[in-house]
């Protein structure tokens, strides 16, 4: 079978990630270099190397795994696994189509519970100031998670060393980042 | 000369002393930076891990203000921001379809044509030919030079220095008068975006980064990005606990280093603002 003919018949998550990213499953040949190098392999459920092959397996019960796992989330996009895969497949590229989808479909893993906290608190940081206003985002966090006394013995040091901005920095046009924000966000759902 | 700057967000508040050190070692060596006027955050992990538009979105709006304001390169010592604007304009002159819902969300016009240059990129390029005879305070230390994941990762759209093992700056510790050493965690991953959220694996990731420099002698660590520092410097009690000993080893930026054995004063330099204390 020719590669491009081998292409058209992946169907199911693996066909959807070809699509939307060029990421082609189907390259993987399973040496594993990915989950070696991943520094979080050991946090993980399903290492990178793991989820080549469920995405080769094209069955959906454990491609529904995958989008709700912590795997996912908790990929830091360091890009190790990419620099060191023979195959040159992106599979950071990858893990960023499998979160916005699992977060779209209401599939995000319980346990990420506060690192997509985290990024929410971040990005409504920008959509409000255009920059990242880093107090705003620590006690948006800590409503979100509960996580009130944790770090609180960091800010004093942050503040006497002048790391900590107590006022935002605003852009002049927020309102093209808010309307950046819409956009893209109104597409997603 | 003059440069365009992105600061990035992390280099106004928490890595304040980083765009301190960019700019006493810019100014004493004839280059002045100007800064993007009106600039956005690049969206950072956040973005690009919940909405793909949105990743690519901010950072042209960033480039198209360099456009527009007439600043054809650009200098971003932030590793992140270089490799989300890098990333950006990579995929856009890829995808040209990208191109127009990104600009209808902004409202400018973007060209794809503005250089981006991360810290040591501008430095090679601009300060290193210019450099000798300046040394007049070389920094006599052994250092473990730490490049993290985003300043030559992912190598195929940076084509930066190599992806394993990089050198250049080595080799820019070598011009300063350090002794750069030979060590296996150059280009791990620190934990960055997990360091609020997941504070215990940045304190492992940190951690082992932080035994093997010291273990093979290293007096200082020298970075070139806000999210390293700030995970090997303020999560410094995370690493201690991690490791079970106190750890002194102070982490130092490229520039700062650069400014000391350009004979720029500390204080000008911020390594007061350091949480592990620079005694060396």
């Amino acid at each position: 079978m020719s590669s491009e003919a081998h292409q058209s018949v992946l169907s199911g998550l693996a066909g959807e990630v070809l699509e939307h990213t060029g990421v082609k499953a189907n390259s993987c040949y399973q040496c594993g270099k990915c989950s070696a190098g991943c520094p979080l392999s050991g946090e993980m459920e399903y290492p990178p190397s793991y989820v080549m092959r469920i995405l080769q397996t094209e069955d959906a019960e454990l491609e529904e795994k995958i989008l709700r796992s912590f795997t996912i989330w908790v990929c830091l996009t360091c890009e190790m696994c990419y620099s060191r895969c023979p195959m040159s497949i992106d599979i950071p590229k990858m893990m960023d189509f499998l979160r916005e989808k699992s977060i779209r479909e209401g599939k995000a893993n319980p346990r990420a519970k506060k690192i997509i906290a985290f990024h929410k608190s971040f990005l409504d940081s920008i959509r409000t100031t255009g920059r990242l206003y880093e107090v705003g985002l620590l006690v948006d966090y800590k409503a979100r998670t509960m996580t009130l006394m944790q770090d609180m013995v960091l800010a004093p040091k942050m503040l006497s060393r002048g790391k900590l901005n107590i006022f935002p920095e605003l852009i002049k046009e927020r309102s093209k980042v808010s309307k950046i924000f819409s956009r893209s966000t109104k597409k997603n759902k | 000369m003059t440069l365009g700057l992105y600061p990035g967000c992390s280099l106004k508040g928490s890595s304040r002393e980083y765009t301190e050190s960019v700019l006493a070692v810019t100014k004493a060596c004839g280059i002045e930076l100007i800064e993007i006027e009106d600039w956005n955050c690049c969206g950072a992990t956040a973005a690009h891990n919940l909405n793909k538009e949105l990743s690519l979105a901010l950072p042209a709006r960033i480039l198209s203000l360099a456009e527009e304001q007439g600043l054809t390169e650009i200098v971003v010592p932030c590793a992140a921001c270089y490799g989300r604007l890098t990333v950006t304009k990579h995929e856009i002159a890829e995808h040209p379809e990208l191109k127009e819902s990104i600009t209808k969300a902004n409202g400018l016009k973007y060209e794809g044509n503005v250089g981006i240059l991360n810290i040591i990129q501008m430095i090679d390029k601009y300060i290193t030919p210019n450099l000798e005879g300046r040394i007049i305070k070389p920094f006599e230390h052994k250092v473990a030079c730490y490049y993290g994941c985003l300043l030559v990762r992912p190598h195929g759209i940076l084509q930066f220095d190599r992806e394993e093992d990089p050198q250049s700056m080595d080799e820019l510790m070598l011009k300063s008068g350090a002794t750069p050493i030979d060590w296996a965690f150059k280009t791990e991953c620190c934990g960055a975006g997990l360091s609020v959220s997941r504070t215990s694996s940045v304190g492992r990731l940190s951690g082992e980064i932080m035994k093997d420099a010291v273990d093979r002698g290293a007096e200082a660590i020298i970075v070139a990005c806000p999210m390293c520092h700030s995970n090997l410097d303020m999560r410094r009690g995370a690493i201690n606990d991690y490791l079970g000993k106190e750890i002194d080893v102070p982490v130092l930026y490229a520039t700062q280093v650069l400014g000391l054995a350009l004979g720029i004063d500390r204080k000008t330099l911020g390594l007061q603002r350091h949480f592990v204390a620079v005694n060396i």
